[in-house]
């Protein structure tokens, strides 16, 4: 028999809607599922099942009322712990936050409450966001469901594993450089990142604001449609925030690709990634060709700029949004001194782990007189490239596909040079760097270890990127497969 | 490529407290990321406009209307020290200094 945590949304959604099922039961058996797992995947860094069943007795008074009800009506989620809940600590996974309680709610979460969905509380993270393992948490290492011996990727890699796990129905993670579709492909959920300005970033803690966006999490593109259609929109409180119309996400999930042009792009091969990756996303491009979709090679020549060019943009957005951590107005303070700049220096020093830190050196570095020319207006400039190459492939094709991540995931304690880890996000970060959308999809095994499909869409081609993932879900089984190791 | 004097003086820029461990640390990790991060110095940039960001958009704008705010006792609430509704800081100014 399925058990209700295995239960996708719009299944569930169904079973509420009909009173077969309530959602307090519905949240039981997610925060029972919690209990039995979360001690060895680790993902959540707060569970607020006292508020989740509140949350779960008032959905269930919709229910029986027909009022006002949505899809995620009793839905239980999690939510990443840098977005802004009324009340409930909001750490980042940081010693800097590790007690700061935000007095309101970001824009997603008012949107989520409206619907009646439940939170079953927050995920781990690597600190402030940066990171693709989740091993940066300052709090604990969140385990990959698929093998607990190796990392679910990062940053929203406590999001991932909870979804993967059967821990909660859907998530919110937030995607700088692919931190929700790395960690995605590595737990074999689907993640999405939308276009720049789909959803409202008010309430996100900043880490690189030119580059984030805050996207869902579930176990297949119908469900990610949902929770995206919860959340998109615009917002006047956050003034990159779009205008344009949401469309009905799910009305165009109508499981035709004939004729779709579907671009690969051969930079995305060439250099890293695992051999079982390269043979699985083959197998994937294939398939889509039997679907009915045209292949078309394409070339995105600068793709192999974007890491360096992210890493000097967001660290140096990164220094100057991480600079309000001053001890003063909220979160840790060093307080063992009477002199203003030896206290600044050592609440820095103490509340910032070491990831954060050499972000912050990097960027700081990046900007300072002398070098802010070399790096990063040259930075800038090359971003300017690595967009064209997209408009220009999006004039022939209409979504492009690769790898996820270069390889499934690694080891916990497997990469310790900085660089290396940076190296994951090779084929994530050129669409943050753009500001198109781009989702990963279960996309096959390489030695029993998920491998995520991407698929990228041109600016707010949300409904085509999900089409193509819901229209690839029909025709194979990847997505319902369960991990092993929980 | 970063000596540890680069490491000191961007740390001073950035407030960043360091053992002389870290600064070891940082000057040869630093050293290698920059050493990769090299290559765009290749890239033909001539006649290229940068990209501050990317959104589409440019100036929302949005009717100035006064809207009411939060009581201090909420916003104060996460404040690590408070006196009388304010913000409690140490000194910027010390006596000393304006001799």
């Amino acid at each position: 028999m399925t058990e209700l945590y295995q239960l996708t949304i719009h299944e569930a959604g169904e079973l509420l809607r009909e009173r077969k099922i309530s959602s307090v039961e519905l949240t039981k058996a997610h925060l029972d599922r919690i209990r039995d797992v979360d001690g060895k995947v680790k993902a959540f860094t707060l569970v607020t099942d006292e508020l989740a069943l509140q949350q779960a007795r008032e959905a269930d008074q919709r229910l029986r009322d027909g009022l006002a009800l949505s899809p995620l009506t009793g839905i239980p989620l999690a939510i990443k712990d840098l977005i802004c809940t009324k009340g409930i600590t909001t750490s980042c996974s940081s010693n800097m936050l590790k007690n700061f309680k935000p007095p309101y709610d970001a824009t997603v979460m008012e949107k989520l409450n409206a619907t009646g969905a439940v939170m079953l509380g927050k995920t781990n993270m690597d600190e402030f966001a940066m990171g693709s393992s989740t091993e940066h948490s300052a709090f604990f290492v969140t385990r990959n469901p698929w093998d607990l011996e190796r990392a679910p990727g990062g940053s929203s890699g406590g999001s991932s594993a909870a979804v993967a796990a059967g821990m909660a129905m859907g998530a919110l993670g937030s995607d700088t450089g692919g931190s929700i579709r790395q960690p995605a492909s590595l737990c074999n959920v689907v993640g999405l990142k939308p276009t720049y300005g789909r959803v409202s970033r008010y309430g996100l803690v900043a880490f690189a604001s030119s580059l984030d966006q805050i996207g869902p999490f579930a176990r297949n593109a119908r469900d990610a449609a949902l929770i995206l259609q919860a959340i998109a929109g615009p917002d006047p409180r956050d003034s990159t925030c779009a205008p344009n119309p949401v469309p009905e996400y799910t009305e165009k999930l109508n499981g035709s690709i004939k004729g779709l042009r579907i671009g690969v792009p051969e930079e995305y091969w060439v250099e890293g990634a695992q051999p079982g990756t390269v043979k699985a996303v083959r197998n994937d491009i294939e398939k889509l060709r039997e679907m009915g979709a045209e292949i078309r090679e394409v070339s995105l020549p600068h793709t192999k700029y974007g890491v360096p060019v992210y890493y000097i943009i967001a660290p140096a957005e990164a220094s100057a949004n991480l600079a309000r951590y001053d001890g003063v107005k909220y979160g840790y303070s060093y307080r063992d001194t009477n002199d203003m700049w030896e206290a600044l220096e050592k609440t820095r020093q103490f509340g910032f782990g070491p990831e954060v830190k050499r972000r912050i050196m990097l960027g700081t570095y990046a900007l300072s007189s002398g070098y802010y020319d070399a790096y990063y207006k040259q930075a800038e400039k090359v971003r300017t490239l690595i967009t064209e190459d997209f408009t220009r492939s999006f004039e022939h094709v209409d979504v492009l596909v690769s790898p996820a991540s270069p390889s499934v995931a690694f080891k916990i304690g497997e990469i310790s040079d900085p660089y290396q880890m940076y190296l994951q996000d090779v084929f994530t970060i050129p669409a943050n760097l753009a500001g198109i959308c781009g989702v990963s999809i279960p996309g096959g095994f390489s030695n029993g270890l998920p491998v995520g499909l991407q698929i990228l869409g041109n600016f707010f081609a949300e409904d085509l990127i999900l089409r193509v993932a819901d229209a690839f879900e029909r025709v194979t089984d990847y997505h319902t497969c369960w991990p092993r190791a929980v | 490529m970063i000596d540890r004097e680069t490491v000191k003086h961007v740390a001073q820029l950035a407030r960043l407290g360091m053992t002389e461990e870290e600064v070891d640390i940082f000057a040869s990790q630093l050293s290698v990321i920059l050493e990769n991060i090299a290559i765009l110095q290749q890239v033909d940039v001539s006649g290229v406009s940068p990209t501050a960001h990317a959104s589409r958009l440019s100036n929302i704008m949005r009717p100035d209307i006064p809207q009411p705010s939060y009581a201090p006792e909420i916003l104060l609430a996460n404040a690590p020290d408070q006196e009388a509704n304010s913000l409690k800081i140490r000194a910027v100014f010390e006596e000393s200094s304006l001799t």
